[in-house]
């Protein structure tokens, strides 16, 4: 694999830029470039930001801003190139002119770039400004002198051969050569405190490169296929009834969706009022409409909300199976309860539910309760799954249906409030006081680990909910 | 006259003939035999991903934007920064919402994991972790605690408190041990367990208290990067997305790959679930986010634009996942019609890479985290 294939894959946008640029250079549907006047000299095949801007609005349909952005992206990554200002790889949408890169200072040829090519731009530099480098550069240069002292001569040497053979060219080439240079060294050694495009995140062991170093035994390609077989035999749903789910859900949610349909009284981080948050807090002694409304969406809706799991347990203490939801909250506690506490957990469970004559004994079928009660001899975080299903199956498919026509759930809907939206601020100035809120963290008593995990757990056995 | 063996003549020898004597003869033993199963392996895996997408391919009856189209058109987009949060020195790598809708914790490439009450732009608490690039942070479902990790490849979990004469430090719990980078971590339903993501090509689900492994998931061909946790009723799955550009539905109890997705072109750098459970985002370094399908089995869509260059590196949906914000390394966000399939919206704001994108608990806002430095809450 080439190095320039190789920094393709580990920037993927770099390959795509490269195309984008290529057609931008397409002799038919490309940039019309002509000669662009630099002061007194004429610089052949320039273009104008303008010119950019424009044929990256008409290619991709996109916007100005859009347009601008994207074009910056191209410069700054030292694809094109300004003529004017060429210290600053910035695109200007004006009559600026500016230029294509040479392929062989892409960033994808010639990369990473090494100390030596640097060292002899510096020198080169040095010498024509007399000692007058910038800060940085300066301080890069003596660095550079100091680490490769050994083949200085040879630095010095080369740098004053490239001077002389660039003597002997057009003054336009010259101007050319240099800004290609430079745009160059901008993006691969630029300024402190400047954007460095080519900064990356920690290596990733990519399958393309690193195949030799994985560990792609038989096993990982058993598992594959295990995975495949699998499968296979799966149930599928055909993709007209799938999509027509995400159809309804979209109905239903989407007046719920706050970024999609506002909330009332107002969104807090639009207008610094916190009453939406106050109004929706998890214990409330009036919800709002919208929330009650949800309750009604899915079972795990209601479930999932305090001030909703509390009402289910007013409802199902009337229909006397409030044990139901209260073995619930025990399973979940340990489904995702302290590894060590498992056995503990498990015996209150069987104590307070499933043991003959048990205060709250919860009604599930033989076979589950025969193999639950076999299960609890070896107790683990899954033991109580198939009770657990049962009991929440029973709640969904029995209990629920009759909450949502009960008097209690009808009358909840009427009482609730539908707050009335805030009126916009006539001054927009004058902001609000951003009140902070007790932290989470301060809620809780300290001490007692006991009473944290209870309490945790209170807070644990909530589904989660995006 | 052939000089040496490998030379290609009038009839060109086959390859392991041209090899030197020592090595012809290990391979003769078992290296070949091995060899060959590897190559025979991999080759019916590959022909079994073929069959499984003809099989997948054949329910596929109608596209999601054709169905789409009976919906209603989104009016005019607006959504602008409200709250731009500076303190950290160096990119920001992650983030992560608390339950209480306005807390948040992130983490940078400098070691440092902040908590921010985002609505006043207070820092709450702020300790050092002892590497750098700290690429997962996660709030526990308390608001109690925090668990963060990165190139130090384990993940530890902070208690917050608030008692001035505390070092958060001093209370640290280490959980997760991996053998590579820590990329993602995530607390279950409850603060006594962790799932976590590593470049060591695994998942791992860990007790906090004790630290013990309590399932690993192996599947992955190389690192993983990212993970999400099923907002099942029932369920007990995730999702990851890694290297290998495979996305994976693993049964946390088993610790077996339930589903596995491998259409994009390169690393799966966030993945997301629908709000409904039923179908997961994902988004990648080849410039496009997808929407697989858990029922159909399959994908369903492509979010991409032949104006986004660069990868999308964090997807999260709004509450009713009818849109979809992606993060990009070009720096922008970009707001998707999930259903239609089109670009609502492009943001600009961050001045590098957007490294980190959560919509908070409640829908109200999204929070971006970017390597320019800056989070930024949009509303």
């Amino acid at each position: 694999m080439t190095i320039a294939a190789l920094r393709r894959l580990q920037m993927p946008g770099l390959a795509k830029m490269e195309r984008v640029i290529v057609s931008m250079q397409d002799p038919d549907m490309g940039i019309k470039m002509r000669n662009q006047r630099l002061l007194i000299t004429v610089i052949p095949h320039a273009m104008t930001g303008n010119d950019i801007v424009e044929w990256l609005i008409q290619k991709y349909s996109i916007s100005e801003e859009e347009s601008l952005h994207l074009g910056n992206l191209l410069v700054k990554h030292g694809y094109i190139y300004p003529l004017k200002d060429p210290r600053s790889l910035v695109l200007r949408a004006d009559d600026s002119p500016y230029r294509f890169q040479t392929p062989y200072f892409w960033t994808s040829s010639k990369w990473p770039a090494t100390e030596l090519d640097y060292a002899i731009y510096l020198a080169k530099k040095n010498i024509r400004k007399q000692g007058d480098l910038i800060d940085h550069e300066k301080d890069n240069y003596n660095l550079l002198h100091k680490r490769i002292n050994h083949t200085w001569d040879f630095v010095v040497m080369q740098a004053r051969e490239q001077l002389r053979a660039a003597k002997q060219r057009r003054k336009g080439d010259r101007i050319v050569i240099d800004c290609q240079e430079q745009a160059y060294w901008l993006v691969n050694r630029p300024p402190p405190g400047a954007l460095n495009v080519l900064e990356h995140g920690p290596e990733r062991r990519n399958c393309h490169i690193s195949r030799v170093q994985l560990p792609e035994n038989t096993d990982y390609y058993k598992r594959e296929i295990e995975c495949c077989r699998k499968a296979m035999g799966r149930t599928r749903v055909k993709s007209s009834i799938c999509l027509e789910g995400y159809i309804k859900f979209n109905e239903q949610y989407v007046p719920h969706d706050p970024i999609m349909s506002g909330c009332l009284p107002s969104n807090p981080w639009i207008t610094d009022d916190t009453t939406y948050w106050a109004m929706n807090a998890p214990t409330v002694m009036t919800p709002t409409k919208l929330r009650v409304e949800r309750w009604g969406f899915g079972f795990s809706e209601l479930l999932g909300d305090t001030l909703g799991r509390r009402q289910l347990l007013e409802f199902l203490k009337k229909e006397f199976s409030a044990e139901n939801l209260s073995f619930w909250e025990a399973c979940e506690e340990l489904r995702y309860g302290e590894q060590a506490r498992i056995a503990d957990i498990v015996d209150s469970i069987y104590q307070q539910f499933l043991a003959p004559g048990a205060t709250r004994w919860v009604n599930i079928d033989s076979k589950t309760m025969e193999r639950t009660l076999e299960g609890i001899k070896t107790p683990h975080r899954y033991v109580m799954d198939d009770a657990q299903m049962h009991i929440y199956m029973l709640m969904k498919k029995d209990s629920y249906p009759r909450f949502l026509k009960s008097e209690l759930y009808r009358s909840l809907l009427a009482e609730a409030i539908m707050p009335p939206e805030t009126k916009k601020r006539v001054f927009p100035f004058m902001r609000k006081q951003r009140h902070s809120s007790p932290s989470p963290a301060l809620l809780l008593p300290t001490g007692e680990p006991e009473v944290k995990a209870e309490d945790q757990s209170k807070v644990v056995a909530v589904p989660m909910e995006s | 006259r052939r000089e040496h063996p490998w030379e290609p003549g009038p009839q060109t020898p086959p390859p392991c003939l041209s090899l030197p004597a020592s090595c012809r003869a290990k391979m003769a033993t078992e290296g070949l035999h091995e060899n060959e199963t590897l190559a025979s392996l991999k080759g019916e895996a590959e022909s079994l991903k073929g069959r499984l997408e003809e099989e997948r391919a054949k329910l596929h009856d109608v596209e999601l934007h054709q169905v789409a189209e009976r919906v209603e058109a989104l009016g005019q987009f607006v959504m602008k920064t409200r709250r731009t949060l500076k303190g950290h020195g160096n990119k920001v790598l992650c983030m992560d919402w608390c339950k209480d809708k306005r807390r948040i914790v992130s983490s940078s490439q400098d070691g440092k994991v902040i908590v921010w009450d985002s609505f006043t732009t207070n820092k709450e608490h702020a300790v050092t972790m002892p590497c750098t690039w700290v690429m997962a942070c996660a709030y526990a479902p308390s608001g109690c605690a925090i668990a963060c990790g990165g190139l130090d490849n384990k993940c530890s979990v902070y208690p917050l408190t608030f008692d001035k004469n505390e070092n958060m430090a001093a209370k640290k719990k280490s959980v997760a041990m991996h053998t590579n980078y820590l990329s993602a971590c995530s607390f279950t339903n409850s603060d006594m367990q962790i799932l976590t993501a590593s470049g060591d090509g695994t998942c791992a689900l860990w007790d906090v208290e004790s630290g013990q492994l309590l399932q690993s998931f192996h599947g992955h061909g190389a690192d993983v990067l990212c993970l999400d946790l099923a907002p099942s009723e029932t369920g007990n799955t995730f999702v990851s997305g890694g290297c290998d550009k495979k996305a994976m539905v693993w049964d946390m109890r088993s610790g077996q790959c339930i589903q596995s997705f491998e259409t994009h072109e390169s690393d799966i750098n966030s993945v997301r679930y629908y709000p409904s459970g039923d179908a997961f985002a994902s988004g990648s370094d080849d410039a496009t986010c997808r929407l697989y399908d858990l029922r159909a089995d399959r994908e369903v869509a492509i979010y991409s634009k032949e104006s986004i260059i660069f990868g999308a590196s964090s997807v999260d949906f709004s509450l009713s996942g009818r849109l979809l914000f992606g993060g990009y390394n070009d720096y922008t966000i970009n707001v998707w019609d999930v259903l239609k399939g089109s670009r609502v919206s492009i943001l600009f704001g961050h001045e590098n890479r957007v490294s980190t994108l959560r919509v908070s608990p409640d829908g109200t806002a999204f929070c971006s985290g970017s390597w320019d430095h800056t989070l930024r809450i949009w509303a």
